[in-house]
């Protein structure tokens, strides 16, 4: 109630002042000035912390340097060497991969566990079981990777486990195989995204009226029909936000390959920010991590602007 | 409207960028050619001194000889105060640079040796040659030439091993074989081998007899250097040093090729602890304490540890010899330099620092503490017979007679990733022998191209 009141009077003012200074100049930009000097503060802090080591790390990205001594210019190379060199090639595709472990795999388990928790409207203790899903969020993520590397380990949780179940063969050193670490850290990665996701989602079937399932149901719709008629397409924001944070983690990926494998076995999980710090600090190859730093962070961007796309417009 | 702002947003951002680009490069202009050097004294003098020093004796033996080391130095100079900033290797691997570059870097560090650190610090000029503190302190004396060679560069920081001595060290090294006496006689064997052939032939009666013949994890990529170094240097004994230092040789040599074919014949015989590539060295080494496995190749950094174990009293160590030698050739050399920065004030006081933690008083310490100093007082040999008796005779032995390679991985700046990637590699049967010579060899001839 107060709400609306007090957003009408909003306009009735904001009415008047356009009404009063439209005749001498449009209050559009007037208004847009004053604007700026509030967004100063907040573009300082930007520009300092942010906008300029981002500016001189493009600006590294066409020299040679080993980071100490004096630099000499490449001008492309080291951006022609992201799509060349086949150690870079491949950590950007291990990206690509670990990608389908962080966003896609949670995103769907997490749909699916929606559908099945949102129809037991009465689960008792709710938010117990919420905040479970939601601590591996919470861990802090070398906790995490030193968790998983006792897990997959010769002797560890998992090994253990399939030995028990007489499937001993199976049994191997996880992260030192060169077919399986990859998807070992995905693994990782599902685990720690597909409780992030299904709060998020939990929180969007909330919101949706009751009614409306009332009526589907009374017009004899099944769990799947309702699932797709209603609860999906009301989820659309909260899937786009999930895509965009669980991509974005994807590409990200640092701190767990850095404390479980380092890249290894051979260069099988390599990832681009782990090369990008590699090369930075431990080879001397400052230009070259530069450029990786910059090309993940182009690719960054695209990919949250075509998540965007999906994200509903009428939805503010 | 929009759109048009949005244009000039992204120009302003151009040419925001085009501007940094024209600027002057990163890295500032060449250090001068030649540093000129003022007298040098062995006198502190008698002013406040403040010494900054960035050590990695962060273990508990190397810890506590530093400690006392530095309380008797600043009994002994009153007006020196030491203030010290210790980290682990690789911790200090990857701060050393960012110090070392700042307005107001530390007085003294430990820099590791060859073209990854010390070669980019002494290319940008960023350590002081000390030729002149060893002739004031007699190190040329002290010290084998061939220990004080792995610490010198030429001044422009291009050819490791030249005419300039950037630092010495405290603390010597040796990659060699620990084997178990009891695991060895179960096998029937009563003498740990001499030579690569041997070490291969006990290895297959140790897995006949039904136990594990080498212990060996490479999780952390890096113990990968150390079992392909000891094979190679069985193999090729000194010859590896001009490999390494770029004097001569070949990656792709047939020495090189056939040290990778034995490790890797190890692998396909199943003497190597199953999936290694994922097992931590730290779990390696601890099964081999508990006499899980004849043998172990690693440094004798791990002494005190194995000193502890379980099966203590049945561990010995040993060094392999190559044909044609009369002493064994191992990868080893010493602890990280102690080197002094060009921009300290203080060079008279911390030449004369460095003297103090390495001189023959400071080795008794670091014996005392169970480690390993760089020359060993001939009054304060360990025992025979003990595992510290073993390792220090070796050492002496070796060192004498100039038989120690250097760690392959001082060879380029990329060389340690890329020999521990292409070792896991080899290991997971991933590279033929041949193919891990090449990728070797590829990286080598990319630096020698940059470097000019």
């Amino acid at each position: 109630m107060t709400m609306t009141a007090r957003s009408s009077e909003t306009v009735t003012t904001a009415a008047r002042t356009a009404g009063a200074q439209r005749p001498a100049r449009p209050g559009r930009r007037r208004r847009s000035k004053v604007a700026y000097l509030y967004v100063l503060p907040a573009f300082v802090v930007f520009a300092a912390f942010l906008g300029w080591p981002f500016l001189q790390t493009i600006q590294y990205s066409f020299y040679n340097w080993d980071g100490l001594s004096p630099a000499t210019w490449a001008g492309f190379e080291n951006y022609l060497s992201v799509f060349v060199d086949p150690e870079l090639r491949g950590a950007f595709g291990h990206a690509l991969v670990l990608m389908v472990f962080y966003a896609v795999v949670p995103i769907l388990l997490a749909l699916f566990l929606t559908a099945l928790i949102s129809r037991a409207n009465a689960l008792r203790g709710m938010g117990a079981y919420r905040t479970i899903l939601f601590l591996p969020q919470v861990i802090a993520s070398v906790v995490v990777a030193t968790i998983w590397v006792s897990i997959y380990s010769q002797d560890g949780l998992l090994n253990e486990t399939l030995r028990l179940l007489g499937l001993g063969d199976l049994a191997r050193v996880w992260l030192g195989d060169y077919s399986f670490a990859l998807p070992a850290i995905g693994f990782v990665g599902t685990w720690l995204n597909i409780g992030l996701c299904l709060v998020l989602f939990l929180s969007g079937v909330g919101n949706i009226q009751p009614e409306l399932f009332e009526a589907a149901r009374l017009d004899g719709a099944g769990a799947a029909r309702e699932f797709f008629a209603i609860t999906l397409p009301a989820l659309r924001g909260q899937i786009a936000v999930a895509l965009t944070l669980t991509v974005v983690s994807a590409l990200k990926t640092f701190d767990l390959v850095y404390v479980t494998t380092g890249g290894g076995p051979g260069t099988s999980t390599t990832v681009p920010a782990f090369e990008a710090y590699n090369r930075a600090f431990n080879t001397g190859q400052v230009g070259s991590a530069a450029a990786v730093a910059v090309a993940l962070t182009a690719v960054i961007m695209v990919v949250t602007a075509l998540i965007s796309r999906i994200q509903p417009k009428d939805v503010q | 409207m929009r759109y048009t702002r949005k244009a000039a947003l992204i120009a302003g951002a151009l040419a925001a960028v085009a501007l940094t680009l024209t600027a002057c490069a990163p890295g500032g202009s060449a250090p001068a050619a030649s540093q000129s050097l003022g007298p040098v004294s062995k006198s502190v003098g008698s002013g406040k001194i403040t010494l900054t020093v960035w050590d990695q004796n962060t273990d508990g033996g190397i810890d506590q000889a530093q400690k006392e080391l530095n309380s008797a130095f600043e009994k002994k100079y009153p007006n020196v105060t030491i203030k010290r900033v210790s980290r682990s290797f690789s911790d200090l691997k990857t701060t050393l640079k960012l110090a070392l570059s700042g307005d107001n870097p530390p007085d003294v560090v430990q820099a590791n040796q060859g073209y990854p650190d010390m070669g980019a610090f002494v290319k940008a000029g960023l350590l002081r040659p000390i030729n002149d503190y060893a002739d004031l302190y007699k190190w040329d004396d002290y010290y084998p030439s061939s220990l004080l060679k792995l610490n010198s560069f030429s001044s422009d920081g291009k050819t490791w091993q030249g005419d300039k001595l950037f630092g010495v060290s405290q603390t010597g090294e040796l990659v060699g074989l620990y084997y178990n006496r009891a695991v060895l006689q179960k096998a029937g064997i009563d003498a740990p081998p001499k030579t690569l052939q041997e070490l291969t032939d006990d290895m297959a009666k140790v897995k006949a007899a039904g136990a594990l013949p080498l212990s060996y994890g490479d999780v952390e990529k890096s113990p990968g250097i150390h079992l392909y170094g000891l094979a190679l240097s069985a193999l090729a004994g000194t010859k590896v040093n001009d490999l390494v230092s770029g004097a001569s040789g070949s990656w792709t040599g047939s020495d090189e090729v056939q040290a990778a074919t034995v490790v890797q014949g190890w692998q396909k015989s199943g003497y190597i602890t199953p999936g290694a590539n994922g097992v931590s060295r730290d779990a390696a080494v601890d099964a081999f304490g508990k006499g899980g496995a004849a043998f172990l190749i690693t440094g004798t950094w791990y002494l005190a540890t194995l000193a502890d174990a379980a099966s203590a009293k049945d561990i010995g160590f040993t060094a392999l010899t190559p044909d044609g030698s009369s002493t064994p050739v191992t990868m080893g050399g010493e602890g990280l330099a102690w080197a002094m920065t060009s921009k300290t004030k203080h060079a008279d006081a911390a030449a004369a620092y460095i003297d103090f933690i390495t001189d023959k008083n400071a080795s008794e310490v670091l014996v005392k503490t169970g480690n390993l100093p760089t020359v060993v007082p001939s009054d304060s040999i360990p025992a025979e017979g003990t595992l510290a008796g073993d390792i220090t005779r070796d050492y002496m032995t070796i060192s004498k007679s100039n038989g120690i390679t250097p760690y392959l991985d001082y060879a380029t700046p990329t060389f340690y990733d890329t020999i521990t990637a292409a070792a896991q590699d080899l290991i997971a049967l991933k590279a033929t022998p041949q193919q891990f010579g090449q990728t070797l060899q590829d990286d080598y001839a990319k630096f020698t191209k940059s470097n000019g």
